[in-house]
């Protein structure tokens, strides 16, 4: 379906590709010996399909707007010196190639494909070992990313680049990506009017999806796990982030998703499990939180008192070890209607909400932000007794973090 | 068999045996008789290893017992309250202590005596005091051991019973064992005890057959003599004279 | 020793404690599961539960019964009978059976539910495993206690205070201690002190399947590397171990050199 959609759409953005061209072979049993001298001979419109076999040829320029298909995926090794595939024309289209070995370098972000100041590219269905950068596209405009499975072997975030890097770029898609051991799965920097979408992102040692001064970008239906924290949204505003997936990012600085600086988007529908904070909020600000699940995080939210006027409604907190906490006295955001399970009140009009508030913070999650290695005492007997009396009567925990109306049962839509 | 050699043993600064000595014959029933606090439980407790005593010894054909307990299985010992795991019945009983004891012991005829065919598939809980006593004396009397201590065998049992109680003693006697046991009933005494050990503030103060007990106290029967021996006026040579003998 | 454990397991096996011990772990765990959305709420639920209660009723059930056989104990000493085999019988038969109904009872509503996915097994067995480590742990204090005090009332005084110690005031202490020494890194004091006390540390390993991630949350280096491995989990069992062997060799001791 994906798929089908993907090739419907390639032909939508890129009318050049429809017109007929020639074709030019590339191989050891074919006229070009090499991509170089068969790009040399390309003109625009024209296909160039690559064999079978392994090409080490440097970097590459692509500086027509071609096709260059792969057959049988053909290898293109970089030797771990060279960037590999450097595009600089318009409505270029590359697809079934390897491209493997590229060279790192601490000076110049070399990648696997580099795109700069383009438009209307899509690189489709490749893949992409050993790389130092995967796809890099810089000030690129309506460009396409997808079905391509990008693998790096970073050690080390200083010597690591991203699997997908886009800076100063406009209307991009990146669609049904595997990205994985980089340093950032997604790396967004003055990126706007982009979609994210159904790609997964893991193994990587800083972020899934990294945001950075991005506006008005929809991330939807991604999976983000094992990374060193899944997403990171940082100086940004009207991001959508909706149906992806939180999974598994543990350790001290670790997040499902961390926001910070960012304005007016919405966060829904969302599945934050087994992170050990499922969603920082550090100056988020009109943020609407709504339909997600938090399940089986060490804290599902933590909110500093920084972040304000956010909505919280509908979400599922279930089996988190802390379902929410803050470092500040006063609470300016806003929790309703969502299930926490461990709510322990009734609903005795049988409205389907429960008739006693809750207080998702607890006395023992203030204490932790002020003793750390008091998590140790989590789930003794004492706590549950110090966490009772400040839930009868609040002197530490801001008394307006509360839900008025809680859910009985958790929300399904 | 048995001898208690300068055995001292206090509770607490309570001193309640005072370098005690004495040899049991061999063979003969001897009561062991004395004002509470005499240290008549406390000596027998020392021979089966329950209480440690502070200094002395205790020999078991002429083995010293301390940290041993292999002597243990030549002693049946009948303990004052007879307390069983309340959820057992009685065969139950009898078949953990002859596991316990890996003894071959005859439990038949003693059932047969004391009448207590009836209760043997009851739970203990169930069953009255005197019941309970003649279970204890079955535990006790079951087994073939030369040694048998008794601490207050008649407590709760009905006057056929005691009778029957004594028959037994009689005969194990006779069977060439060694018994020694306790007790507050004067009569029973009179019946048994071949000899009586009289215990005082910690020592043996006494130890003889009942006539010479009743030659040297100068009454009629052995109630009047124990008496007037813990009221303070008996002759100081029976005193003398009886740990002259034994020293 | 064998044959008292055998004895001391029938008799319980004979007494409504052990029913009434299984029937409440079967009861409570039925409900849970039967009210609780998912299996790994109603295991939360139960650890807190089992690590209040299995130590207090196997201190209790120790010390009652030690005091309510005392003379039958007399009776078993006066056999040919090593001292310590009968005492370390009673013990294994009674922390056994304790431990038999408490994993009874919490294992056959799992199995009714059928609520046996590879992590509720992982999980319901490390709470067995806890709720039996305390159980010893507990009963051989309670033969601490009962072998000292001749008093009963002073013994199931002593047996309810070390409870509510370990239960609750240490932990009291605890937290008041690394609230004090804020300004210095308390790892190591939290962790030292939960290994002096055996209710923290079945509470730890507990910890370390249920809480994983929140405690990854802190950023003590010494914290890191003892929950992030097997290395807690290990130290933490073995901990436990010594916590059991630790009380019983000094009852046995205590009992070495009792006046019966």
């Amino acid at each position: 379906m994906i798929r089908a959609l993907t090739i419907w759409l390639m032909i939508s953005v890129a009318p050049a590709f429809v017109k007929a061209g020639d074709t030019l072979r590339v191989g050891a049993s074919s006229h070009f010996k090499s991509i170089k001298a068969g790009l040399l001979q390309a003109e625009k419109g024209d296909v160039l399909l690559i064999e079978k076999g392994f090409y080490a040829e440097g970097t590459i320029l692509i500086d027509k707007s071609i096709t260059i298909a792969g057959v049988g995926r053909p290898v293109i090794d970089g030797e771990n010196k060279h960037e590999i595939l450097q595009i600089t024309a318009d409505s270029v289209l590359i697809t079934g190639l390897q491209i493997q070995n590229v060279g790192v370098s601490y000076t110049k972000d070399f990648a696997g494909i580099t795109g700069e100041k383009v438009s209307h590219c899509v690189i489709d269905d490749n893949i992409l070992l050993n790389t130092f950068f995967g796809i890099y596209l810089k000030k690129a405009k309506n460009c396409r990313i997808t079905n391509n499975k990008i693998v790096g072997q970073a050690a080390k975030e200083i010597s690591s680049g991203n699997a997908i890097h886009l800076w100063y770029c406009k209307n991009i898609e990146v669609l049904n990506n595997k990205v994985n051991k980089h340093r950032d799965g997604i790396y967004l920097e003055f990126v706007d009017s982009t979609l994210i979408s159904h790609n997964l992102s893991e193994h990587n040692l800083r972020y899934g999806l990294h945001f950075m001064f991005s506006n008005h970008d929809n991330y939807i239906g991604n999976t983000f796990r094992n990374n060193g924290a899944g997403v990171a949204v940082m100086f940004s505003k009207q991001i959508q982030m909706i149906d992806n997936n939180f999974l598994n990012n543990w350790g001290a600085a670790s997040y499902g998703l961390l926001l910070k600086e960012i304005y007016d988007g919405k966060i829904e529908g969302n599945t934050f499990s087994m992170n050990t904070i499922g969603m920082y909020g550090e100056s988020a600000t009109r943020i609407s939180i709504a339909h997600n699940d938090f399940k089986q995080n060490g804290w599902a939210v933590k909110f500093l008192g920084s972040s304000m006027d956010n909505e919280f409604t509908y979400n599922n907190f279930i089996g988190n070890t802390f379902d929410l906490t803050t470092d500040s006295g006063r609470n300016n955001n806003r929790y309703i209607h969502n299930y926490w399970s461990k709510y322990t009140g009734y609903d005795l009009d049988k409205d389907g909400y429960g008739d006693v508030p809750y207080r998702p913070m607890k006395l023992f999650s203030y204490i932790i932000n002020k003793s750390g290695s008091s998590i140790i005492l989590l789930r003794s007997f004492f706590m549950d007794l110090i966490n009772f009396a400040e839930k009868v009567t609040p002197v530490f925990t801001p008394a307006t973090l509360v839900d008025n109306s809680p859910l009985m049962k958790p929300y399904h839509d | 068999m048995i001898e208690f050699i300068n055995l001292n043993k206090s509770f607490s600064k309570n001193l309640v045996l005072d370098n005690l000595n004495l040899n049991v014959s061999e063979g003969k029933i001897s009561a062991v008789l004395g004002p509470n606090g005499s240290g008549k439980s406390t000596i027998i407790k020392c021979l089966l290893g329950l209480v440690l005593p502070d200094s002395g010894q205790i020999l078991f054909d002429r083995q010293p017992i301390r940290n041993t307990w292999q002597y243990r299985e030549k002693i049946d010992y009948l303990p004052q309250i007879a307390r069983f795991p309340e959820n057992l019945a009685i065969s139950e009983l009898i078949k953990m202590i002859t596991d316990i004891r890996q003894q071959q012991g005859d439990s038949e005829a003693l059932i047969e005596l004391f009448e207590l065919s009836p209760f043997m598939h009851k739970k203990i809980r169930h069953l009255s005091g005197g019941t309970r006593q003649k279970v204890n004396i079955l535990l006790t009397f079951m087994f073939n051991n030369p040694v048998i201590i008794l601490d207050e065998p008649s407590s709760g049992l009905d006057p056929v019973a005691i009778i029957r109680l004594k028959d037994l003693i009689h005969r194990e006697r006779d069977n060439g064992k060694t018994i020694l046991f306790t007790s507050h009933i004067m009569s029973l005494v009179e019946d048994l005890a071949d000899e009586i050990i009289f215990l005082l503030e910690g020592k043996v103060y006494f130890q003889g057959s009942k006539e010479e007990i009743l030659q040297f106290s100068d009454k009629p029967n052995l109630e009047n003599a124990i008496a007037s021996i813990i009221s303070g006026d008996i002759p100081d040579p029976l005193k003398k004279k009886h740990l002259a003998n034994y020293l | 020793m064998i044959k008292i454990l055998k004895y001391t397991c029938f008799d319980m096996l004979r007494s409504w404690w052990s029913y009434a011990y299984f029937l409440f772990y079967f009861v409570t765990s039925a409900t849970l599961l039967n009210f609780s959305a998912d299996a790994s709420r109603a295991i939360t639920s139960l650890m807190n539960i089992i690590i209040t209660l299995c130590p207090l009723i196997s201190t209790l059930l120790v010390v009652m019964y030690y005091y309510s056989s005392r003379e039958f104990i007399e009776l078993l000493l006066a056999q040919p009978l090593k001292r310590s085999s009968l005492l370390k019988g009673q013990f294994i038969g009674l922390a056994g059976s304790l431990s038999l109904s408490f994993t009874f009872g919490l294992l056959i509503p799992f199995l009714i539910f059928g609520l046996l996915s590879s992590e509720n097994i992982i999980n319901l067995s490390t709470l067995i495993g806890i709720g039996v480590l305390l159980t010893f742990i507990f009963s051989a204090l309670g033969y601490l206690v009962a072998l000292h005090h001749e008093n009963k009332i002073k013994g199931f005084g002593t047996a309810i205070f070390i409870w509510l110690f370990m239960a609750v005031i240490y932990d009291g202490l605890f937290l008041f201690t690394l609230v004090l020494f804020n300004d210095y890194p308390t790892d190591k004091i939290a962790l030292g002190l939960s290994f002096l006390n055996p209710i923290d540390l079945a509470r730890i390993i507990m910890m370390l399947k249920l809480d994983i991630s929140a405690l990854m949350g802190y950023t003590g280096a010494l914290f890191n590397s003892f929950f992030g491995s097997n290395t807690g989990l290990i130290i933490s069992v073995a901990a436990s171990i010594i916590w059991v062997i630790f009380p019983t060799h000094l009852f046995l001791r205590k009992a070495a050199r009792k006046d019966f």
